[in-house]
């Protein structure tokens, strides 16, 4: 059973991704979303770490959250998908449980 | 699919309570069942009537009775966080003395127990928590 992990905290304030990713399986897939949106960012620490797991464990990011902080999609790191709140809805439902890194 | 959303941060102080709120209404949007929102901590905060924020604002109270209203949505608060800060239905105003028109429940919102959330866990395929 795959686990949607949803992180809503900035990897540069709190250690809720790096705690997530130290327990994301491969075939899990991690969603970032209020100020975890800061995680997506290309040329960052956390970046390098996204780049290493991509593709065992599939990135998404949600776009509305990065637009309200004013990053837009150029800013993205490789291998991290945007994606609306109906692709968060998606999400949820193709995955057979959802955890919150609150 | 039935989903069931827990909310732990009031309006106006996370975006928990916003965010909840944005997927909830995508979910029905998408014709994805929402078995029960419920409320819980200063979540509880979502379902108070008497919020006027200004008008060039979001009302997220009102959004969320709005939103029950359309989608027949079943909006639990926890009665023991409510009693906390101050969320009453007519009956507990009554029962705790708080005098007429006491009672500040908004509309499509209702106060219940924990054994709710469990029952939401148990009911939904999914249960997503939004909080701090």
């Amino acid at each position: 059973m795959t686990t949607l992990h949803i992180v809503n905290k900035s990897p540069f304030e709190k250690n809720a991704m790096e705690s997530c990713l130290g327990h994301a399986l491969d075939g899990d897939a991690i969603l970032l979303f209020e100020d975890g949106v800061y995680g997506a960012l290309s040329n960052t620490r956390i970046a390098n770490e996204i780049s290493r797991r991509a593709g065992a464990v599939k990135f998404f990011v949600l776009g509305p959250d990065l637009n309200a902080r004013g990053l837009g999609d150029g800013r993205i790191a490789d291998g991290i998908t945007v994606v609306d709140y109906s692709g968060f809805v998606d999400l949820v439902t193709t995955h057979g449980r959802t955890q919150s890194w609150l | 699919m039935k989903l069931s959303i827990l909310v732990n941060e009031g309006p106006y102080t996370h975006q928990a309570a916003d965010s909840a709120y944005q997927f909830t209404k995508a979910a029905l949007d998408k014709g994805v069942e929402i078995f029960r929102v419920f409320f819980y901590h200063d979540g509880v905060n979502n379902g108070t009537r008497l919020t006027v924020p200004p008008q060039d604002d979001r009302n997220i109270q009102k959004n969320w009775s709005d939103l029950a209203e359309k989608h027949k949505l079943d909006l639990v608060v926890c009665i023991a966080a409510a009693q906390r800060r101050g969320i009453l239905d007519e009956g507990e105003a009554k029962r705790h003395g708080k005098g007429e028109g006491a009672a500040n429940i908004a509309p499509g919102f209702r106060i219940s127990g924990l054994g709710q959330l469990i029952e939401a866990g148990i009911e939904a395929d999914r249960l997503v928590v939004f909080g701090d």
